[in-house]
């Protein structure tokens, strides 16, 4: 924007907007000062923000309590895995969609959406029998395939909202040039939407990795990832906020840092085609 | 460019994901369909039969249907509407030139990284704990009583705390669909002498209006199946009984997976009411 | 050591699940209370005496609930032991979905187990499981703030009594509530304690027909009592609150009096915890004269679900857990005030125990609740705080639910009572009773 800025003005922006983003970021905030808390501060009266006892105390609790590592684990495999998965599935399937679209095209993609309007706890039943049979209860592949099915539909349109932009030309330029499919789609289209692809990729990360009732109703104890951490420590008795805030820092912390150090590739991507 | 060959290869490209979804869709449609046409209570002695349309008839006229399906409607309205004005407000302050915009938005997106369960529990907890909450303190500290928020003003509060969830999607949508908004066009108003609000209104908003779109779209996709925030903050009492969370109380709670089934095949149709209303106004926009 | 559990996990993951096991582990679902977090501690006894290994599944009560309900009614298989209530224990055994505990090792003495414990979890004379801890309900309340009040806390009050005694100990601007009593929506929570509480009034969930009786005066009664007192002298917000809210509020001094489940007298007179542990007297439920008293009697135990591929293992872990054993090592560990209560006799004999200030107390409230006579007017059920049926779970907290709305003021008692009534009228139909 070539518009002249007064200081002045960038001032009042600048104070505007940091007071309502510490707002939001509040909440996080106020759990992750708790966590290091002793269990009597973190309910003192009034509230104490900095000058409490920092205390390590209750991490080494939640960490003697619970197999955080395995978690954790678990929480990767599952989301890595079951994006992983989607975006093969999905690349193939946006692409056919975005350069050979047909007059059904637009028809699949909305049904794709609509598959994720299904209510789970409506078909957990259907779903547990169904694990049973194939045996995949606790199993981090059978959870890992029904979060990447959960995903798809997001995974594909994503994908083909950034497909489309990609001008035409150059495909039939790189056809001219003797470049079969799958060299179209490796060498030309893969390069050109890597961003498309790349925030793709976080979204549903984050999505999968934050999904839980599917997480704790088809696990037990391999599996399990932290979502169902969580679900350990969310009314224990007497007081707990101190190290219920330590569990849920431990829970979101590595989805926060890979969020931000992702947050450009995922700003830039999240355009769901919506600029042009 | 669409080739014959092109054509079959774009359609084998495809069906993986067509066939996966498909079956995903179908074999639970299927078994839930089968179930709610049967008695089926796992607690005495599993599948007793077929009772033809009772489960869909009972499930209808028990008194709690209509509650729960103005309650999803409630919750579904009261969050879209929190997040697309914050949203596009939001957006629009962070599109200004000012100090240390990255930052402020790391802030802003934060949220959307929490798990709903933990966000809940530490809303619920630490927040609006009439006691001991964050919010108590505030109240008690301008010299006003303590709310008892999720039992005084459940749906307010429900609906904060999955706003505060999806704003930061929101916005992000927004703010990149405000970047790429014509700045020549907006000087271009001003020097007309357009006001502030009837640039906003003339300009600014029929180009966001796709964005919008999404911002819908996905939020309702994600929100009429909300379960972990009632789950973990009401447990479905004090009116935030959703129709999802209904049927979680006719499954899991009474153990009737008929009437429970009868309840998914109406939330899908409900589903898709909502989806083909969507479609009407996405099919427009997406173009 | 974060390398190698990443390491075993992946190599776990490698082999099937089957080629894993190299030797016995129990996949023990139970719930987060504090006497159970404690024995998870514990289990590398269990691990290093017998060569058994054991993976828990902690789980918040409600979430553990609906999960080993999942399981057991499909069969699913993904527990080797489950820790459920007397509630679930008769209506699974019924089922044949529980592996009988019926031939206990003799050291383990089965008969050492409260008869009314081992009365609730069984079926047709057959224990089904084991409790680890058994508790029933009674006052809790501070000696100072009663003495301050210009009272004395009788040995078995009356309601009249508690409603008084409340207003008294009140001081709004100390921040103390002469009463904190759950509120919470869920049968476990406020409804438990609200049934409980409506046998004393005289009410009952249903009469010999099965009728819903939620429009009896009794009933009225009760919620309008509760409501009435509660709104003088109970806490902010009380509709919300469960077992542990009211016990965090209680150990921050903000409550005169509490009546709940009787375990939680050890968590209010711990000084590491409470801030008022030295000033804790105990009491009996009340009643109302009408020959019940409003206390109740659960337990939480161990079962193992039939189909289980490690049966033998799953019953010699039972009888480590619920072993006398087992209280002993607690008791040199942590004093003899934490142990799991209420589960066997042998315990209250113990002279040990006996010093404990609340171990006659809880003897004498588990004593004096019978699941076989809890209602003033006869009843076709079985249970004190719940009806032994399987719709009863579904029910109760949908009733308590509106019983909660009432607590909030969003209705009336009246309004709440009618939609109870209908509500379970409506279901009790749907199951074939009526």
């Amino acid at each position: 924007m070539a518009r002249a800025v007064t200081n002045q003005r960038k001032a009042i922006n600048t104070a505007a907007a940091w007071i309502i983003g510490l707002l939001i970021f509040f909440p996080i905030l106020w759990t992750i000062l708790t966590s290091f808390k002793s269990e009597a501060q973190a309910i003192a009266d009034p509230p104490i923000f900095l000058f409490f006892d920092w205390t390590t105390e209750n991490y080494s609790t939640v960490m003697e309590r619970s197999n955080y590592a395995r978690f954790l684990w678990n929480s990767i495999f599952i989301a890595g895995g079951s994006t992983i998965l989607g975006l093969i599935i999905a690349v193939p399937a946006a692409w056919s969609m975005a350069f050979v679209p047909s007059r059904r095209t637009k028809d699949i993609l909305l049904w794709m959406l609509s598959t994720k309007m299904l209510p789970a706890v409506g078909v957990l039943y259907p779903i547990y029998l169904l694990f049973i049979q194939f045996g995949l209860l606790d199993n981090v592949y059978g959870l890992t395939f029904v979060l990447m099915l959960i995903n798809l539909p997001i995974i594909v349109w994503m994908l083909y909202t950034y497909f489309r932009e990609i001008p035409g030309e150059i495909l039939e330029a790189a056809r001219m040039d003797g470049a079969g499919l799958r060299e179209e789609i490796f060498f030309v289209l893969t390069p050109m939407a890597l961003p498309g692809i790349a925030s793709t990729l976080l979204l549903n990360f984050i999505l999968a990795w934050n999904e839980a009732f599917w997480t704790l109703n088809l696990t037990a104890a391999k599996a399990a990832p932290l979502t169902a951490f969580i679900a350990s420590y969310s009314s224990p008795e007497g007081l707990f906020y101190a190290k219920l805030s330590a569990a849920s820092t431990m829970a979101i912390a590595p989805i926060l840092i890979l969020g931000w150090f992702s947050q450009k590739q995922l700003v830039r991507g999240l355009t769901f085609g919506a600029v042009k | 460019m669409a080739t014959k060959a092109s054509r079959s290869a774009a359609r084998v490209m495809m069906a993986p994901a067509v066939v996966l979804l498909l079956g995903w869709m179908l074999v639970p449609l299927i078994m839930t369909l089968w179930f709610s046409f049967r008695t089926y209570l796992p607690l005495r002695g599993g599948d007793q039969g077929w009772t033809g349309f009772d489960n869909y008839v009972r499930f209808v006229t028990s008194s709690s249907f209509w509650p729960a399906i103005s309650t999803t409607l409630v919750l579904l309205i009261g969050v879209l509407a929190i997040t697309i004005i914050c949203g596009v407000l939001l957006a629009i302050l962070l599109d200004q030139p000012m100090w240390g915009q990255g930052a402020v938005r790391i802030l802003v997106i934060a949220p959307f990284f929490v798990m709903p369960t933990v966000s809940a529990l530490v809303w619920k907890n630490m927040f609006m704990d009439p006691t001991n909450g964050l919010l108590a303190h505030l109240w008690r500290f301008f010299g006003a009583d303590s709310v008892s928020w999720l039992s005084d003003v459940p749906m307010l509060s429900l609906i904060m705390i999955v706003s505060w969830q999806w704003l930061p999607f929101a916005t992000l949508i927004l703010l990149t669909a405000i970047q790429s908004l014509d700045g020549e066009q907006m000087e271009a108003a001003e020097m007309d002498g357009a006001s502030v609000l009837s640039r906003f209104f003339y300009i600014a908003l029929p180009h966001l209006s796709r964005a919008i779109t999404i911002v819908i779209l996905i939020q309702t996709i994600f929100l009429l199946a909300i379960f972990a925030e009632i789950f973990v903050t009401t447990g479905g009492a004090f009116g935030t009984r959703t129709l999802s969370y209904l049927i979680f109380q006719r499954v899991l709670e009474s153990q009737n997976i008929g009437l429970g089934s009868a309840g998914g095949v109406y939330a899908i149709i409900l589903a898709n009411i909502v989806a083909i209303f969507l479609m009407r106004i996405v099919g427009k926009n997406l173009d | 050591m974060h390398l190698r559990t990443a390491f075993c996990a992946v190599s776990a993951l490698a082999l099937t699940a089957g080629a894993a096991v190299a030797q016995a582990t129990l996949t023990i679902a139970t719930v987060n209370n504090g006497d159970m977090i404690r024995m998870q501690g514990y289990t590398d006894q269990f691990t290093a005496e017998t060569g058994i290994g054991v993976e828990w599944v902690t789980l918040e009560e409600n979430v553990l609930r609906s999960r080993v309900t999942t399981d057991i009614t499909t069969k699913g298989g993904q527990f080797d032991i489950m820790t459920i209530g007397m509630y679930e224990t008769p209506i699974w055994g019924a089922n044949g979905w529980l592996v009988p505990l019926d031939d206990l090792s003799a050291e383990y003495d089965a008969a050492d187990i409260l008869p009314a414990m081992a009365g609730g979890l069984s079926h047709d004379g057959t224990l089904y499981a084991a409790p680890f801890y058994g508790e029933s309900s009674m006052v809790m309340y501070r000696t100072d703030l009663m003495e301050k009040a210009g009272l004395e806390m009788p040995d078995a009050p009356t309601w009249e009594f508690i409603r008084e005694a409340a207003a008294a100990m009140t001081d709004r601007d100390a921040d103390i509530n002469g009463i904190c009593l759950r509120g919470k929506a869920g049968w476990g929570e406020g409804g438990a304690f609200i049934t409980a509480m409506s046998n004393s009034f005289g009410a009952r969930w249903f009469d010999m027909d099965w009728n819903a009786q939620f429009d009896t005066e009794a009933w009225a009664n009760t919620l309008n009592f509760y409501k009435g007192m509660m709104d003088e002298s109970g806490p902010a917000g009380y509709a919300t609150n469960g077992f542990n809210e009211n016990l965090s509020l209680f150990n921050q001094g903000k409550c005169g009096m509490w009546i709940d489940a009787t375990v939680a007298a050890s968590f209010v007179t711990n000084p590491d915890s409470s801030e008022v542990a030295d000033s804790v007297g105990f009491a009996l439920a009340p009643d109302n004269g009408l020959g019940k008293r409003s206390n109740w009697l659960w337990a939480w135990a161990l079962a193992v679900p039939a189909g289980t591929q490690q049966e033998a293992e799953a019953k010699q872990f039972i009888e480590w857990a619920t072993s006398k054993d087992y209280i002993e090592l607690v008791a040199e560990n942590e004093g003899w005030a934490n142990v799991p209560p209420g589960a066997r006799t042998s315990l209250y004999e113990n002279p040990e125990y006996q010093k404990v200030p609340f171990a006659q107390m809880t003897l004498d409230s588990i004593l004096s609740a019978d699941p076989n006579d809890s209602t003033v007017e006869e009843s076709p059920y079985v249970g004190i705080q719940f009806a032994a049926i399987p719709e009863f779970a579904g029910i109760a907290t949908q009733v308590s639910q509106e019983f909660s709305a009432a607590y909030a003021g969003q209705q009336s008692v009246e309004e709440a009572l009618e939609k109870a009534q209908a509500i379970t009228n409506e279901a009790m139909e749907a199951a074939g009773y009526r």
